[in-house]
């Protein structure tokens, strides 16, 4: 718990939001961000069950990281991660089935997804409680926030609607091709040359 | 930057050219199609043609200025893209359409490469794809030129052209529509192949470019003398696809349409001479360019005869595009003395 003094946990929330903001800085997570940002609504479900995920996986290892052995962690994170992915998928099963048949796959593939393995072997594993819980919000808060901008983007581009209600004029004729994957490469793209801009305008 | 474009194998032209001179004896060969889009569709060819070249200079501008790497513009590149997109598209789509697709095809389909030289995608045809996939049926609106009598097209039935001297949307009323009817045997294959005349005339419906023949021709065949493009990737698109669609007429003549309306009809002889030459996303060697050519002919034949789509000029050429770097690996040159043993 010596470390914890140290470490400020505002300023390790506002790293994971945009510091060291998972998508956009450290590129993780890149299959869910291109994948279920069509409509900003799916990709909040998304960004809340990772970040669920993200928070109870980082409780449980770093509670456990004194009993974990070197050369089985990342099998306990994963078995710790597929528990918690379990439970997130099987809660939208069960209240939001239109939801869970919209994003198929990619809930069942939080258990791989490569943001939640990475703090918890860099962050939860080697700090206590607190700063674990702190960093789960911040990162997971900053993925959550990235993919509704990049669904915004694309959904009010693709049918000129948010949040399934319309915001373009009727005169709009919507750009069906940003609904399609290469919106999302487009998208992200931009999105990630408009960061690299500013980073460098601020050093 | 402009030696970037001038790369090629031995023997050396020692010709001048820059990409000024190329881009516009480009624009010049294009001259002659052009003048036959605007007389066959009047005011909208001339809407159409400005619009895009305008929007791809103002984009091509404001990326440089964003790059800041001196303004681009003096290379004409922007300006024939503008036209070929223009060309490649229905003088009915609407112009702000054309104008979406222009700004997408210059900063996404070439400045976010690194500006000309750099991109492995031919801009014109990223802009084209991203304009049919966007805005699909409207884009797909033909007219009948405003040299035929629109109240009797001759194109045939189903179309609702009533006034005169004025162009009337109709649909399915292109020649390759009328081959695609056939295939599916919901017309007679006749129909398309009574076409080939007015094909080369420019006598139908289509997009700005694809109409005359013989216009494109011309245009073609001044790129040649000029040496402005080798004649390997147009022979090698017009000889295969008309390999493939002889292949298919001969297996079935009463429905495929034979290998002469293919070639004159729909986009083949614009991309033949105009679009698969791009120097940038074509393959530097002569064995390259065959291979190039040859591939982007067999592709185009097979969407026309076995894909969903009517035409496949730019989802061939896109495909061809992204081999393009393979292929230059592929068929590395050998130097004089005899192959290099770099012992790696």
């Amino acid at each position: 718990m010596a470390d914890d003094n140290k470490i400020k946990p505002a300023s390790v929330f506002m790293a994971g939001i945009w510091k060291e903001n998972p998508v956009l800085i450290l590129l993780l997570g890149m299959c869910p961000t291109l994948a279920v940002t069509a409509a900003v609504k799916p990709a909040l479900t998304m960004g809340i069950s990772a970040t669920f995920v993200l928070l109870c996986s980082n409780i449980v290892v770093s509670l456990l990281r004194d009993l974990l052995k070197p050369h089985v962690r990342i099998l306990m994170f994963t078995l710790t991660i597929a528990t918690f992915v379990t439970i997130a998928d099987l809660f939208l099963k069960a209240f939001m089935p239109d939801m869970s048949d919209e994003l198929g796959p990619y809930i069942p593939l939080i258990i791989v997804n490569c943001i939640i393995i990475c703090r918890a072997e860099a962050c939860a594993s080697k700090n206590g409680l607190k700063i674990s819980i702190v960093d789960a919000l911040g990162m997971g808060i900053g993925f959550t926030l990235t993919l509704c901008f990049l669904a915004a983007i694309r959904e009010v581009l693709s049918t000129g609607n948010l949040f399934g209600k319309a915001v373009m004029p009727e005169s709009f004729v919507p750009w069906a091709a940003m609904g399609m994957p290469v919106g999302a490469f487009v998208t992200l793209g931009l999105m990630l040359a408009g960061v690299t801009i500013i980073l460098k305008k601020k050093s | 930057m402009l030696s970037k474009i001038k790369v090629s194998p031995a023997p050396h032209v020692s010709k001048a050219h820059s990409t000024q001179s190329i881009m516009l004896d480009v624009l010049i060969g294009l001259s002659p199609a052009l003048i036959a889009a605007i007389v066959y569709f009047r005011l909208a060819a001339v809407t159409m043609i400005i619009t895009c070249v305008a929007s791809c200079m103002a984009t091509e501008y404001a990326c440089s200025m964003v790059r800041k790497k001196g303004n681009s513009l003096c290379d004409l590149s922007a300006v024939v893209t503008g036209v070929i997109i223009a060309m490649s598209l229905s003088p009915l789509t609407p112009v702000w359409a054309a104008a979406i697709g222009c700004v997408f095809a210059i900063a996404i389909g070439k400045m976010v490469f690194g500006g000309l030289g750099s991109n492995t995608f031919n801009p014109a045809m990223v802009g084209r794809v991203f304009i049919a996939v966007s805005f699909g049926t409207l884009a797909a609106t033909w007219a009948v030129p405003a040299t035929i009598d629109s109240a009797n097209p001759q194109i045939n039935v189903e179309n609702t052209a009533t006034a005169n001297q004025e162009l009337t949307p109709i649909t399915q009323a292109t020649p390759l529509a009328w081959s695609k009817q056939a295939i599916k045997g919901e017309s007679k294959v006749t129909v398309a192949n009574s076409l080939i005349k007015s094909n080369l005339l420019g006598q139908t419906g289509g997009c700005l470019g694809e109409t005359s023949a013989i216009a494109l021709i011309i245009g073609g065949i001044y790129l040649l003398i000029k040496r402005t493009i080798s004649f390997y990737i147009p022979a090698a698109v017009l000889l295969s696809a008309f390999a493939v669609a002889s292949i298919f007429w001969l297996t079935g003549s009463d429905k495929y349409a034979s290998p002469i309306f293919h070639l004159t009809s729909g986009g083949m002889l614009l991309c033949a001479f105009f679009i698969a030459t791009d120097p940038v996303t074509a393959p530097l060697t002569k064995k390259g360019m065959c291979i190039f050519g040859i591939g982007i002919g067999v592709l185009i034949m097979l969407i026309r005869l076995l894909g969903e789509y009517p035409e496949g000029i730019m989802y061939a050429v896109l495909l061809m595009n992204a081999l393009t770097p393979l292929i230059d690996r592929f068929v590395k040159l050998t130097p004089a003395g005899g192959k290099v043993n770099a012992g790696q």
